[in-house]
C-alpha cells in the first residue's frame, strides 16, 4: 500500500517535471525547432542505448539494409594457375618485348620502353582493369581507391616519380632554392589525420591529450634517433634511408638494422611508452601489413627517416586524389595505349630456341592466346612468377621467402555523413582501439564537404601466420565482411549504418609484401631482381617493401636491362 | 502518516486562513519563476535549452522535496519560522539572476553556481509549503487543507508560467523578474507577520527585517536595471521571429528596437540597421574599377542583400548567385523581412541562384567568364570554410573571369583579426591577383574589412555610383587607407594542405570572446 502510494507520488513528480518542460516549450519563440531538437536526440539516444545494451554475442546477426558485393581480384581465375597444364594456343605472334602484369611495375616499365621509341610491346593483365594494388573505382558519387592511396611527395633526387608527376601536371615547377613545386589540389589537404580515442576524435595520429613527461620525452627522443638516420651518409655520400630504396647505402651499421625486429631495437633503446609504440605499430600495420616484432628494425625506421625533408625537418607532404593513386594508373596505363590487354592471364613462360614462348587466357573472349617474345618483363608477384615461368622454383629457392601478408578492403558509400563531435573529418580517419586502419575519404581532396561521400576502409590480416590468415579471409563472406566493417566504426559512428548506401569489399588475398626481419638485405632475396635468361623481373615486393616509389624502380630497372640488351644506349630515368 | 489526523470538528480558527491560502498562490508564483529564470538564463548562456531546462527542473524540483523531507526536522516557532523563510527565498531568488549574471560574466564555475543556486532556492521553496501546512493544520480540516494549498500551489504555477514568457521576459527582462518576485516573496513575508500575529509574539525586529530585506531588492531594482541591461537586452531582448536548422547550418532572424539581425550557427551575419555600409562597401568599389560589367559571380550571400546592390548597375545582364545553402536562399525569397530588405532580388529575372558548394561548383562547371565577382562567405572558423579563402580557391576562381575581371573579398576585421586579415590579402596575392585591401567600419560588427583585387593593376577607385547612403568618393578613398593598428603583418599563404587562416582565425577571435 504504502510503496504502491509513494510510487504513484513518483510518477506524479515524473508527469510534473514534463508538464514544466511542456510549459516551457509552449512559451519559448523556440518551441518548434526545440521539439525537432528533442525528437532527434532521443532517437539518437534510442538507437545507441540499444546498440550498446544488448551484449554483441547474442544480438542477431543484423541483415544490413544496404546492398554491396565482394569484388576482385579474380580468385578463380588465379587459382587456376596453379593446376598447370595448359594446352598452346594455334599461334604465337612475334612480339619485341612482352610485359606480364599491369600494375605500377608493369605499366611504368612500359612507359619507359614507350619513352625510348621502343613501341613494339604487350602488357597483360589479368583483371578487367589495370592497377594492380593501385587500381581505383568509381560511382555516382566520387572516384575512390581500392588500395593504395597516396604517394609522398618525391626528393629532387626521385627523377623517376618527378618526371612522372611533371607529366600528369602535378609538379608544376621548382622554386628559388630548387626544390620542387607541386599542384595544391594534389597535396593532401589539410585537415590530414585525425584519431578516434576515448569517445571523441582528436587531431593528428600521436595523442598528445593526456600523455605523460615520459610519453613526451620518449617521443621525442625517437624523432631524434629518426633524425640521426636521416642525415647518415656513407662514405660514397648515399643516405641510409631513401626512396626507392636503390638509392640507399648498403653500409653495415644501417645493414645490421635489418638483422633485429623492430620491437627489438625499440626495447633495446628503451622506448616503452604505449603511444609511442602504438604509433610505430600502427605505421608498420599500415604500410607494412606486420606488427612491431615482424617488421624489420630497417624497415620501421625507413618509413619515417625515408620521408624526411632532411634532418630536424616535417615529413614530406603528401600527395592525394580522390581516386588514390589510380591518378596515376591513368596516366600510366594512356602511355601502354592498345598495347595494354586486360583481361588476359599469362598462363606460361618457356623459353624456344632464341625467344620466349609465351601463353595466355583470355578471360573475356575465353579463347588461348600466345606470344613469340624476345624479352618478357614479369611484373606480377614472385608466388605467381613459380607457376607461370618453368623451373624458376627450382633455381631460385629465395622466392619462398617472399610473405605476403592479405587485406581486406572497404568502400562505403554514404548518402550523407554521420553526425559526431571534437576534431572534424580528415582525409585519414584511425580509431586507436581498432585491428584496422580506419578509413579514407574520397571526397575530402575533392573539397566536397558536405553531402553524400565514399569512405575506404582499411584492415590488414597482421597474424604472424600469412596462409593461415589468407585462409581466414578467404572464407568470409559478404556479410562476415560488411559485418566487420561496421562493428569496427560503430564505437565512433553509431549511427552509420542508416547512412551507408552500399559497402563493397576487395578481398586482397596477397596484398603487401613483408619486410620480415632479415629480409630486405639478403643476398639471395636481393638477387631475386636479377634476369633469368630472357626474364626480366619487377615486382614491388622485389624490394620487401610494398610502395609505388618501390614499384615504379624495378618496372623501370626492367626495362631499362631490356633496352640494353637491344644495345639502346639511354640516360636512365631512374 | 496522512489517516493518523483526526478529522473531528476543529477549535474556532485563531489565524486568518484564507488569506494565507492566498499567500500560497503568491509563493508558488515566486517558486516557478526562480524556476523559469534560472532554466531560462542557462539556456541562453549555455545553449542546449533542453538539456539546461531538463538539468534546471530536475535539480529544482528535486531539492524541492529535500526541502519538504528537512522541514520534519523544525519544531518550534513554526509562523516564525516562516517568515524567515520568505525573506531568504527573497533573497536568493532575488538575486539570482543577477548572480548568475555576474558568475557567467567573471569566474570559471558558471554551472557549479548555476545548480548551487538552483539547490539554494529548491530547497527553501520545498520547505514553504509543508511548514505553512503545519501552521494551518489546527485550523482548517486536513481534507480542505490539502485541497486547498495544492489547488492554489498549481495555480500559480499556471499564472506564473503564462506571465513569464508573456509578460515579464519581454517587458521586465530577467534581472528585474527576479528581483521583482523576491521583493513579492519578502511581501508575502511581511504580510504573514500580520496573517500570523497570533502565533508569532512581538513583530516589531521581523517586520524590520522584512522592511530591510525588501529595500536591498528595490535598490536592487532601481540600480541593478542599470547596469544589467546592457548585457541582459543584448543577450535577450531580441525576439526570435524565424528559426531553422537545415541541412548545413542553424538560421535565426532575431527583431528588436527597430532592425532586425541573422545569425548563422549563432554569429551576426548582419543587422538590418547598418548592413548597408557592408554591402555598399562590398560591391561598389568593385563596380567603380570595372564600370560596365555585365556578368557578375556572387559565392555566398545567400541573404540576396549583396544582389541588391549590384542591381542597382543599370548595364548588369546576368547575376550568378552561388550559395551552399537552399535554406539560406529560401528565406531570402519568403521570409517577409528579408525579402523587404533585399528588394526581392533573388526573383529578379536576371538573378540565378545556385545552391552548390561555389568551390566545387567553379571547379565543375564550365561556363562563359564573369566580369565582377564578390566572394562573400562566413569568416573561416572551420576547415570547411577555410578552403574558400586559400590560393587554390583564388586560382579556381580566375579561370572563371575576364582577364580584366574584379573581385571584391570579405576578409574579416582588420582590427579584431589583424593577421588573418592579411593572410586572406598575401594568399589572393600568391595565386596571382593585384590586391587592393579596404576597410570601414560597420557599428554591429566592428571595422571590417575587403580586398578587391584583379589579375591586372588597378587604381583604387575615384567615383563610385553616385545616391548611396554611405559611400561617396571621399568615403571611398578613405577606406584604402590603413591606420597604424591595422597595417600590414607578415603570415603565412593559406593553402589546402596547411589551412594556416583557421588556426589564425580562431587563435585571434578567442581573444575577443
Ligand atoms: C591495401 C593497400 C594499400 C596500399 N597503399 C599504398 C599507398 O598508399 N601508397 C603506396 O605507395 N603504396 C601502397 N600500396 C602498395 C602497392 O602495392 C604499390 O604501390 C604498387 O601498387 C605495387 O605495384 P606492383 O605493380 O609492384 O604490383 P601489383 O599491384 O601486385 O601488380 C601486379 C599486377 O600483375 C597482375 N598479374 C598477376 N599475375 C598475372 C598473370 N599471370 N597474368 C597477367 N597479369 C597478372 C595483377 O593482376 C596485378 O595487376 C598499398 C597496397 C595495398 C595492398
Amino acid at each position: 500500500m504504502r510503496s504502491g502510494s509513494a510510487l504513484l507520488c513518483g510518477i506524479g513528480g515524473i508527469c510534473r517535471f514534463f508538464y514544466f518542460l511542456f510549459i516551457y516549450a509552449i512559451c519559448s519563440f523556440k518551441f518548434i525547432s526545440l521539439c525537432g531538437l528533442a525528437i532527434m536526440k532521443r532517437r539518437d539516444f534510442l538507437a545507441a542505448a540499444a546498440a550498446s545494451a544488448i551484449p554483441l554475442a547474442c544480438r542477431p546477426k543484423p541483415a544490413f539494409p544496404f546492398p554491396g558485393e565482394l569484388v576482385g581480384p579474380d580468385l578463380p581465375l588465379g587459382h587456376w594457375l596453379r593446376g598447370g597444364a595448359f594446352p598452346d594456343p594455334d599461334r604465337f605472334e612475334p612480339v619485341s618485348v612482352l610485359i606480364v602484369g599491369g600494375g605500377v611495375a608493369g605499366l611504368s616499365a612500359g612507359w619507359r620502353l614507350a619513352g625510348a621509341g621502343l613501341e613494339d610491346f604487350q602488357v597483360l593483365e589479368l583483371e578487367p582493369e589495370p592497377g594492380g594494388t593501385s587500381r581505383s573505382g568509381r560511382n555516382h558519387v566520387s572516384p575512390f581507391p581500392w588500395a593504395a592511396h597516396y604517394l609522398p611527395v618525391p626528393d629532387r633526387g626521385n627523377h623517376a616519380v618527378l618526371r612522372l608527376l611533371k607529366e600528369c601536371g602535378v609538379l608544376e615547377g621548382f622554386d628559388a632554392k630548387g626544390e620542387p613545386v607541386f599542384a595544391e589540389e594534389a597535396t593532401a589537404r589539410a585537415p590530414e589525420e585525425r584519431l578516434f580515442a576515448y569517445g571523441q576524435w582528436w587531431e593528428g595520429l600521436y595523442l598528445r591529450a593526456g600523455a605523460s613527461v615520459e610519453d613526451e620525452r620518449q617521443y621525442h627522443a625517437f624523432f631524434r634517433e629518426v633524425d640521426r638516420w636521416a642525415a647518415f651518409k656513407d662514405a660514397q655520400g648515399r643516405p641510409a634511408f631513401s626512396i626507392p630504396r636503390s638509392r640507399c647505402s648498403d653500409a653495415p651499421e644501417a645493414r645490421a638494422l635489418d638483422s633485429l625486429s623492430f620491437a627489438v631495437w625499440l626495447d633495446g633503446h628503451g622506448f616503452s611508452s604505449p603511444r609511442l609504440r602504438w604509433l610505430l605499430d600502427y605505421a608498420c600495420r599500415d604500410d607494412y601489413g606486420s606488427r612491431l616484432d615482424t617488421t624489420s628494425a630497417w624497415a620501421g625506421i625507413f618509413y619515417f627517416a625515408a620521408r624526411k625533408q632532411g634532418p630536424g625537418e616535417d615529413s614530406r607532404p603528401l600527395l592525394t586524389w580522390p581516386e588514390g593513386n589510380g591518378f596515376l594508373i591513368d596516366h600510366l596505363r594512356r602511355s601502354c595505349g592498345d598495347r595494354l590487354r586486360c583481361g588476359v592471364m599469362a598462363t606460361s613462360i618457356r623459353p624456344d630456341t632464341d625467344s620466349l614462348l609465351v601463353t595466355a587466357w583470355d578471360a573475356t573472349n575465353q579463347r588461348r592466346l600466345g606470344w613469340r617474345a624476345k624479352r618478357v618483363i614479369f611484373a606480377g608477384p614472385q608466388h605467381v612468377a613459380r607457376h607461370v615461368v618453368e623451373g624458376l622454383a627450382t633455381v631460385r629457392p629465395a622466392m619462398t621467402r617472399i610473405r605476403n601478408a592479405p587485406w581486406l578492403v572497404a568502400n562505403l558509400t554514404l548518402r550523407s555523413r554521420p553526425k559526431e563531435s571534437g576534431f572534424p573529418l580528415a582525409w585519414d580517419n584511425v580509431l586507436r582501439d581498432s585491428e584496422a586502419l580506419g578509413y579514407v575519404v574520397a571526397t575530402h581532396q575533392s573539397l566536397r564537404d558536405h553531402g553524400p561521400t565514399v569512405w575506404t576502409w582499411y584492415r590488414p590480416f597482421t597474424g604472424p601466420d600469412c596462409d593461415a590468415e589468407r585462409a581466414r579471409l578467404r572464407a568470409m563472406d559478404w556479410p562476415a565482411c560488411a559485418r566487420m566493417v561496421m562493428d569496427d566504426l560503430r564505437p565512433a559512428h553509431p549511427d552509420l549504418e542508416g547512412l551507408v548506401a552500399r559497402l563493397d569489399v576487395m578481398r586482397w588475398g596477397h596484398a603487401m609484401v613483408r619486410p620480415a626481419p632479415g629480409l630486405l638485405w639478403d643476398p639471395d632475396f636481393l638477387a631475386l631482381s636479377k634476369p633469368h635468361g630472357a626474364i626480366h623481373f619487377a615486382h614491388t615486393e622485389l624490394s620487401g617493401l610494398a610502395l609505388f616509389e618501390e614499384a615504379q624502380d624495378h618496372g623501370l630497372r626492367a626495362a631499362e636491362e631490356v633496352l640494353a640488351a637491344y644495345g639502346r644506349r639511354e640516360r636512365s630515368w631512374r | 502518516m496522512a489517516n493518523s489526523i483526526p478529522e473531528g470538528p476543529l477549535p474556532t480558527p485563531t489565524l486568518k486562513a484564507p488569506l494565507l491560502f492566498l499567500s500560497v498562490l503568491l509563493i508558488a508564483s515566486c517558486g516557478l519563476i526562480y524556476e523559469l529564470v534560472a532554466g531560462t538564463l542557462s539556456s541562453y548562456l549555455l545553449g542546449d535549452s533542453v538539456t539546461q531546462f531538463s538539468t534546471v527542473i530536475g535539480v529544482y524540483l528535486s531539492a524541492m522535496g529535500l526541502g519538504s523531507w528537512l522541514s520534519k526536522f523544525l519544531h518550534r516557532g513554526l509562523a516564525r519560522r516562516f517568515v524567515d523563510l520568505e525573506l531568504a527565498v527573497a533573497l536568493v531568488g532575488g538575486f539570482s539572476a543577477p548572480i548568475l549574471f555576474m558568475a557567467f560574466a567573471h569566474t570559471h564555475a558558471f554551472r557549479v553556481v548555476l545548480y548551487g543556486v538552483v539547490m539554494a532556492v529548491g530547497t527553501l521553496v520545498g520547505l514553504e509549503i509543508p511548514i505553512l501546512m503545519r501552521i494551518l493544520k489546527d485550523q482548517v480540516r486536513f481534507k480542505d487543507l490539502v485541497a486547498g494549498v495544492l489547488t492554489l500551489d498549481y495555480i500559480g504555477a499556471l499564472f506564473a508560467s503564462l506571465l513569464f514568457p508573456l509578460l515579464l521576459m519581454p517587458k521586465l527582462g530577467l534581472v528585474r523578474t527576479s528581483l521583482l518576485f523576491g521583493l513579492l516573496n519578502a511581501a508575502v513575508g511581511l504580510w504573514s507577520t500580520h496573517l500570523l500575529q497570533s502565533q508569532l509574539g512581538p513583530t516589531r525586529m521581523i517586520r524590520l527585517r522584512c522592511a530591510v530585506v525588501m529595500a536591498l531588492l528595490a535598490v536592487g531594482l532601481v540600480f541593478a536595471g542599470k547596469f544589467t541591461l546592457a548585457i541582459e537586452e543584448e543577450i535577450f531582448a531580441d525576439e526570435i521571429v524565424y528559426a531553422k536548422d537545415s541541412a548545413y547550418q542553424r538560421i535565426v532572424l532575431t527583431r528588436g528596437r527597430g532592425s532586425f539581425q541573422l545569425f548563422l550557427n549563432g554569429n551576426l551575419q548582419f543587422s538590418s540597421a547598418d548592413e548597408y555600409r557592408y554591402h555598399e562597401a562590398l560591391v561598389h568599389p568593385a563596380f567603380a574599377v570595372r564600370p560596365g560589367a555585365k556578368r557578375v559571380l556572387i559565392c555566398g550571400g545567400g541573404d540576396g542583400l549583396a544582389v541588391r546592390e549590384v542591381l542597382k548597375h543599370p548595364a548588369v545582364q546576368e547575376v550568378v548567385l552561388v550559395d551552399l545553402d537552399p535554406g539560406m536562399t529560401d528565406m531570402a525569397r519568403n521570409q517577409p523581412m528579408v525579402r523587404q530588405l533585399n528588394g526581392a532580388a533573388l526573383d529578379d529575372p536576371r538573378v540565378k541562384v545556385i545552391n552548390a558548394d561555389a568551390m566545387v561548383w567553379l571547379q565543375e562547371t564550365p561556363g562563359p567568364p564573369f566580369d565582377l565577382a564578390f566572394v562573400d562567405f562566413p569568416d573561416p572558423n572551420t576547415y570547411a570554410l577555410g578552403k574558400l579563402y586559400t590560393s587554390r580557391f583564388y586560382r579556381i576562381l580566375q579561370r572563371r573571369l575576364t582577364d580584366d575581371a574584379v573581385v571584391a573579398v570579405q576578409s574579416t576585421s582588420p582590427l579584431m583579426a589583424r593577421q588573418s586579415f592579411w593572410c586572406i590579402t598575401a594568399t589572393m596575392e600568391a595565386s596571382g591577383l593585384k590586391v587592393r585591401p579596404y576597410h570601414l567600419a560597420v557599428p554591429s560588427f566592428g571595422v571590417w574589412g575587403f580586398a578587391l583585387a584583379s589579375k591586372r593593376d588597378f587604381e583604387v577607385p575615384a567615383h563610385v555610383l553616385p545616391g548611396l547612403r554611405h559611400l561617396s568618393d571621399e568615403a571611398t578613398a578613405a577606406m584604402f587607407a590603413f591606420p597604424k593598428d591595422m597595417e600590414r603583418v607578415p603570415v603565412e599563404v593559406n593553402r589546402l594542405d596547411n589551412q594556416v587562416l583557421v588556426h589564425l582565425y580562431t587563435r585571434e577571435w578567442r581573444r575577443w570572446s
